[in-house]
């Protein structure tokens, strides 16, 4: 059984490799629109820190929080958005492909369609955000005094990782709702692309029951505001045990859960037209 | 029939033509219900989420850039409810005119008896006139259930305020037609389409009012045609923008919407005097 689910897993993988690798070609087939185009993205999202640039010529702390804090926020925010895009975002187009009668297709290949539909698409010009996010966060430890110590370096590696996999569960539980509601694509950007802006400002500028509903709704403190606490020895504005601070693996974990129940469910539910 | 009385028949047919364009252009987009309430739920989270961030800035520096904290507020939900309705994004036409691109069907669009760029301008009038209804009145009620906004209370201002999204509107046509163009010698605009993205969202002040640009670059994005998309019609529902001030704001998009449709069309001459039809 552990046999067969290591096979399987290594299966998913590469068809995801493939798939991919395929992708990678074509697009790189027209080239000026590519290099624009991953110029562009690394540009688009500057612009937001560029943003907060501008803010802090009017003001030194945002919520309590200075620029270089701010920085790392939006540093590990973005690090682990663009990462999970780079994976799985593609996933966020099967309403078209069911509308478009060609999930069918997918379905019928001898590969898991989880990791066809997370591959499809799939582009290197997604690397901007990660590259971009990653640059951020060298600028804002360099400027930060961190107290480090083992459990913060541990951290570090398990925020990011945690975080990319919160929202890779985002990205397929969102797509999952698209089994039912074809035209629901937009509804998850409000839950990845608007998350991860959320994710980009201090705790302390939102309602109390905002920043609750991002720890006990959809666990989005996990990504970077909860460990963020602990590493930069910031209060936390809900007063949470100390414990919730280094729970980030086990909110991806419970994220992979739903995020999987949710896909299975959707997929049993899934009936193609014949068309 | 007279000449003349031949000639206004003409001219009634073509209004008469495009003004059907729009309207089928409307009813397309009003035929995805929930697309639009998925977008626009999707609106008013963002809206919520960088009204907080505005609040916290105006709270350490209040009266920032000539706007009290509710005006800044506002400005937020007035962003998003026109982000999708002018496009700021890009969008709306464009990605009809890039798939034909793609499958060569723009050959047909070229040679059918109506003006191209006004065929299409027709269907992006259309669109934003729904956009404006649905995506744009969800964010604005829910800002003001949420948050302590200022919207007025004279219809003088808001009828300012239409005609002013209706130049916005033309505006960024006329800057997304002429990105669209350069499909006809790129072949993929997508990448074009993707930088004017970064510059849009940037010098249209969605992201941050261009009163708090600093100093020269500050002034320099108020004459740019982007100014017109978010900018200027945002003042004039805030009342920034009243009397003289006003009709120079409207002068402004005008001059602008004139002269990107007087480019759009000295370049869509060059292109279809160069476009080369593959296959049959």
């Amino acid at each position: 059984m552990a046999e067969t689910l290591t096979a399987r897993a290594a299966w998913s993988v590469r068809s995801w490799w493939l798939v991919a690798a395929m992708w990678t070609r074509s697009i790189m087939a027209y080239r000026i629109s590519f290099t624009l185009m991953l110029l562009a993205n690394i540009a688009t999202n500057s612009l937001d820190f560029v943003v907060l640039l501008l803010m802090f010529r009017h003001t030194d702390t945002l919520g309590g929080w200075t620029l270089p804090e701010l920085a790392f926020l939006y540093g590990t925010s973005g690090l682990a958005l663009g990462l999970a895009n780079l994976l799985v975002g593609s996933i966020d187009a099967l309403g078209q492909r069911i509308r478009a009668g060609t999930l069918d297709i997918v379905l019928i290949r001898p590969a898991p369609a989880l990791a066809q539909l997370c591959a499809e698409r799939f582009s290197l010009r997604r690397l901007g955000r990660p590259l971009q996010a990653g640059a951020l966060l060298a600028w804002s430890l360099s400027r930060l005094d961190v107290h480090w110590t083992p459990d913060r370096l541990l951290l570090m590696p398990m925020m990011v990782c945690a975080g990319t996999v919160i929202f890779a569960c985002v990205f397929i539980g969102g797509a999952s709702v698209q089994f039912w509601w074809d035209e629901a694509k937009e509804l998850q950007n409000s839950f990845t692309y608007g998350g991860a802006t959320m994710l980009q400002y201090p705790p302390t500028v939102f309602a109390r029951e905002l920043v609750a509903g991002t720890v006990f709704g959809l666990p989005l403190a996990f990504v970077n505001w909860l460990p963020a606490l602990r590493i930069l020895d910031k209060p936390d504005p809900l007063g949470l045990p100390a414990a919730f601070q280094y729970a980030s693996p086990l909110a991806a974990a419970l994220c992979v859960l739903a995020a999987a129940a949710a896909w299975r469910a959707g997929l049993r539910a899934y009936r193609g037209t014949g068309s | 029939m007279t000449l003349t009385a031949q000639l206004g028949a003409v001219r009634g047919g073509t209004a008469r033509l495009y003004l059907a364009v729009a309207r089928g252009a409307f009813r397309r987009y009003a035929t995805y219900r929930a697309a639009t309430l998925a977008g626009a739920f999707t609106n008013t989270v963002f809206g919520c989420i960088l009204a907080y961030t505005f609040l916290a800035l105006w709270h350490a520096r209040p009266g920032l850039g000539g706007y009290d904290t509710r005006q800044a507020v506002t400005y937020i939900w007035i962003s998003q409810a026109l982000l999708v309705t002018v496009a700021v994004w890009g969008g709306g036409f464009q990605d009809d005119v890039q798939d034909r691109f793609r499958t060569g069907d723009i050959a047909v669009d070229l040679y059918r008896p109506v003006d191209f760029q006004g065929w299409w301008l027709a269907t992006d009038l259309g669109r934003a006139g729904f956009h404006l209804l649905a995506r744009g009145a969800v964010p604005t009620l829910a800002g003001m259930v949420l948050f302590d906004t200022r919207l007025p209370a004279d219809p003088a201002v808001w009828a300012a305020f239409l005609v002013s999204v209706l130049l916005a509107v033309v505006v960024s046509f006329g800057l997304r037609f002429l990105v669209s163009l350069t499909g006809f010698w790129l072949h993929d605009s997508e990448g074009v389409r993707a930088v004017m993205l970064v510059v849009s969202m940037f010098f249209s002040g969605m992201l941050l009012p261009l009163a708090l640009f600093p100093g020269q670059l500050g002034r320099i994005a108020a004459e740019l045609p982007w100014a017109a998309l978010i900018s200027v019609p945002t003042d004039v529902l805030l009342e920034r923008r009243t009397g003289t001030a006003l009709l120079t704001g409207l002068a402004f998009q005008a001059a602008w919407a004139a002269v990107l449709l007087a480019a759009g069309r000295g370049v869509q001459l060059l292109a279809t005097r160069k476009v080369v039809v593959q296959g049959g």
